[in-house]
C-alpha cells in the first residue's frame, strides 16, 4: 500500500528550442521599432511598425511633450519612466539630447507626452510579436 | 521645431497608428492583420464621436 502511487497524467508541453534570433530580434526590435521583425524578413510588417511607431513619438515630441526619467519617487512618474523606455532607442537619443524637458503647459503637450508612452507601450508589444515570429508561434 | 494638433487631430493620428500595431501584432494573417485594424480604428473614431457627443449633452 504504501508502494501504490498515484498516476498523474501530466501534459509537458515540448520545450521551444532556443534560437539565436529569439533573443537578438527582440532586443533589435527594442532598439529600433520594427526592426525585429525586419530581421526575419517581415518587410512590409517591419516598415509599418516603424513608421507608426516613430511618427506617434516624433509627434509626441514636437508637440512639446515630456520625457520621463528614472525615478522613485511618484507612482505614475514610474509608470511614465516604464511606458518611455519602451521606445528603445527614440528614448536614449532623446534623453542624450535632452529634448522633451519642458514643463505641460497646455493640454497638446499633455497630448505629446501620452503619444509617447504609447509609442514605446506599442513598441513592446511590437517586441512580444518578434519574438513570438521567432519562435515559431506566430508567422 | 513644434506643431499644433486640434484635438480631434491628434486622436486622428493616435488611432490611425495605434490600430495599425493592434493590426499586425494581435492577428497571423495579413487578411485578418488589415480587418482587425480598421475595427480597431473604427471603434477608436466611435468611441471618440461618442464620447464627444455625451459630453455635449451632459454639458446642455
Amino acid at each position: 500500500m504504501a508502494n501504490q502511487t498515484t498516476a498523474k497524467t501530466k501534459v509537458v508541453e515540448p520545450a521551444q528550442p532556443a534560437n539565436t534570433m529569439s533573443v537578438i530580434a527582440p532586443a533589435l526590435g527594442w532598439l529600433i521599432p520594427g526592426a525585429g521583425h525586419m530581421i526575419q524578413k517581415r518587410w512590409i510588417r517591419g516598415a509599418l511598425l516603424f513608421v507608426s511607431i516613430g511618427t506617434l513619438f516624433i509627434l509626441g515630441l514636437m508637440m512639446q511633450g515630456h520625457i520621463y526619467k528614472a525615478n522613485g519617487g511618484d507612482i505614475l512618474d514610474m509608470l511614465g519612466f516604464i511606458g518611455d523606455l519602451g521606445a528603445g532607442g527614440m528614448y536614449i537619443v532623446t534623453l542624450a539630447m535632452n529634448w522633451g524637458q519642458g514643463a505641460v503647459a497646455f493640454a497638446i503637450a499633455d497630448y505629446g507626452t501620452k503619444f509617447m508612452i504609447v509609442a514605446g507601450l506599442l513598441n513592446f508589444i511590437a517586441v512580444a510579436d518578434a519574438y513570438h515570429i521567432a519562435i515559431g508561434k506566430k508567422q | 521645431m513644434t506643431i499644433q494638433l486640434t484635438h480631434f487631430s491628434a486622436a486622428f493620428v493616435f488611432s490611425l497608428f495605434a490600430s495599425i500595431v493592434f493590426g499586425i501584432t494581435h492577428r497571423e494573417t495579413t487578411r485578418e492583420m488589415v480587418r482587425y485594424g480598421l475595427y480597431c480604428f473604427a471603434m477608436f473614431l466611435g468611441g471618440l464621436l461618442a464620447a464627444g457627443w455625451a459630453m455635449w449633452l451632459v454639458r446642455r
